[in-house]
């Protein structure tokens, strides 16, 4: 694979590091009692605590210490057993603390990895460098009025998991594909709801080119990216100025951009001046957070199967492709649905690939079409398996499968009822499929003479022309097979 | 370490504090009377010895994941100086 793009004057690569933060689904916030429901009315979920007034004092939740210990497990990291929350502090309106409860030199979990599957059936490492818990801060609205921004606390002291990677990405498609893995580990573990739009899961991107081989390059850091889209685009963008600079005679200099959702533009965010010295601490209010063996041990059980324990299952018992078995595993909806599918009927196991392409292409089409999510399929997952042993018992055709799908989708029915009330059932039956053939025959002298003459392609008209007579329902093997043997008899 | 006008500035600056000469002389004094007392403390040899980060021997105190309703948007806002539909509204913050 070529993860080099060209410039002016010779190849760069990119070197890419994310820093994903993920909402914990918690009920109350990481040091206070308020509620963490989005979209709820401004500063109507902010206590005391979260409003920082003087002589408040933090008390950690303990739901939310556990899923950040189950994510470490997820992530394959060491977990470790004495960490330490330390203030990080800098002025912003949105901070009534003045400082952002973090962990900085000793954070919950250390060193783990990810792997992302490729098309062609190879896979990569990611290493993760840590994962931390914080604070979120407040929400600023700056375009509600000229002269003012205004502030909502809801989110101010929400906890957030920080995960942050090594630079071990090298292309925009890599890091799209990094981050859905991690989203999906996340949903799985059910430790962070991954919704992107509302923000419960964002990205920082630190990037930076070099010619292939040599030092890394000087980094910038685009901040707070929320969908997959914007950061392969942030990513595009960002490198080709970085090259720019540097074909030009130039040098990076080192800073904070933002990324305008509506120009696809980086832009530096703060001058160098400005440039953040956030004094980092031990709180004081807070003693070090310990975690037994024991603890870690109970979370460890709690854990359901990961996206790749169960990839690796599939592979295992289906002999589907890594693939094939990375897609249905993606999103835990399409796993849970196709699990369901194919145990519905012992028969199906020996089909898995044909229940796999029905899921992802023929289901996925029809719910996109419609904006329906999988878990609310008008297809029951038992449905589908019944539709599929149809096809695989060579009772329908596949094609007529996919009407009979469609209309599965639209009216509810089972696919017996609707082939039974259709009479859609495959003919595969020699006498009846000769007997339309020889009607064809009789009926097309000149096209035979043509076929005969040497005209091949004619083959397609003669199948077409039965495939009519029997309403597309001949088997097309069987037809295809006596249709070429009377032919050729012909001769 | 000493501590300059430098340093002082640069403090001050962070912390949003606005300081004039005068002060800026006296804080330079203060703070190095302390730092001067505090680096009595490398006179004691602590060669393998952890640094301790709290002298208390209780264990973090952990609550519950329970979420009380607040419905606090008045009392948050209270205090305010100023305020619009639900919100704290502050001087025009550019990034």
């Amino acid at each position: 694979m070529n993860n080099l793009i060209k410039g002016e004057k010779h190849d760069w690569e990119m070197v890419i590091g994310l820093e994903i933060h993920a909402q914990v689904k918690s009920n109350s916030k990481l040091f206070s009692s308020s509620s963490t429901k989005f979209g709820s009315l401004p500063n109507s979920q902010v206590s005391l605590v979260d409003a920082a007034m003087p002589g408040m004092l933090p008390v950690i939740n303990k739901y939310c210490v556990e899923q950040a210990v189950k994510t470490g497990v997820g992530l394959n990291a060491k977990i470790n057993n004495y960490s330490v929350f330390d203030r990080k502090n800098y002025f912003y309106a949105d901070l009534p603390q003045g400082y952002q409860i973090s962990q900085y030199k000793y954070p919950i979990v250390g060193e783990g990895k990810v792997t992302i599957d490729f098309k062609d059936g190879t896979s990569k490492d990611i290493r993760i460098v840590r994962l931390h818990l914080e604070q979120d801060a407040g929400k600023s609205l700056h375009d509600q009025n000229p002269s003012k921004t205004y502030v909502d606390l809801n989110r101010s002291g929400v906890a957030l998991m920080e995960i942050v990677s090594e630079p071990d990405i090298r292309t925009p498609d890599e890091a799209g594909m990094y981050i859905s893995k991690i989203r999906s580990i996340l949903m799985y573990l059910d430790t962070c709801d991954g919704n992107m739009q509302e923000g419960s899961l964002r990205a920082d991107v630190n990037i930076s080119v070099r010619k292939p081989g040599e030092e890394y390059g000087t980094r910038c850091e685009i901040k707070n990216l929320n969908s997959i889209k914007f950061i392969k685009q942030a990513i595009n963008y960002e490198a080709k100025r970085q090259i720019e600079i540097l074909e030009s005679g130039g040098s990076i200099e080192q800073n904070t951009m933002l990324f305008n959702t509506s120009t696809g533009k980086t832009r530096p965010m703060r001058n160098k001046e400005e440039a953040h010295d956030y004094r980092y601490f031990p709180d004081p209010d807070l003693l070090p957070l310990e975690i037994s063996e024991e603890e870690i041990g109970k979370i460890k059980s709690s854990i359901p199967e990961l996206p790749d324990e169960l990839k690796n299952k599939f592979i295992d018992n289906y002999k589907l492709s890594n693939y094939d078995a990375s897609v249905l595993t993606a999103d835990k909806q399409t796993s849970d649905y196709f699990n369901q599918s194919i145990n519905s009927d012992p028969e199906l196991k020996n089909h898995a690939k044909i229940v796999v392409n029905w899921i992802t292409s023929e289901l996925f089409s029809l719910l996109n079409k419609n904006n329906i999510e999988l878990k609310n399929s008008p297809v029951s997952p038992e449905n589908l398996g019944q539709l599929i042993k149809l096809i695989s018992t060579n009772e329908i055709s596949g094609k007529i499968a996919k009407d009979v799908l469609e209309d599965m989708f639209s009216s509810g029915k089972t696919a017996k009822q609707i082939v039974d009330d259709k009479g859609l059932q495959q003919v595969t039956d020699q006498g009846e499929i000769e007997e339309v053939i020889d009607e064809v025959i009789k009926d097309n002298p000149k096209m035979v003479e043509q076929y005969l003459g040497g005209k091949d392609k004619l083959l397609g008209f003669f199948v077409g022309q039965a495939m009519k007579k029997t309403k597309g329902k001949a088997n097309p093997k069987i037809l295809n097979d006596i249709l070429k043997n009377k032919l050729n008899k012909k001769n | 370490m000493k501590i300059d006008k430098n340093t002082i500035n640069k403090i001050a600056r962070l912390s949003r504090i606005k300081l004039d000469d005068k002060e800026s002389e006296d804080y330079i004094k203060d703070l190095n009377l302390i730092l001067d007392w505090v680096e009595q403390l490398n006179e004691v040899n602590t060669e393998n010895v952890e640094p301790l980060s709290n002298i208390s021997s209780s264990i973090l105190p952990k609550r519950e994941d329970v979420s009380k309703d607040a419905n606090s948007s008045e009392e948050i806002l209270e205090n305010a100086p100023d305020k619009l539909e639900g919100f704290f509204a502050v001087p025009k913050v550019v990034e």
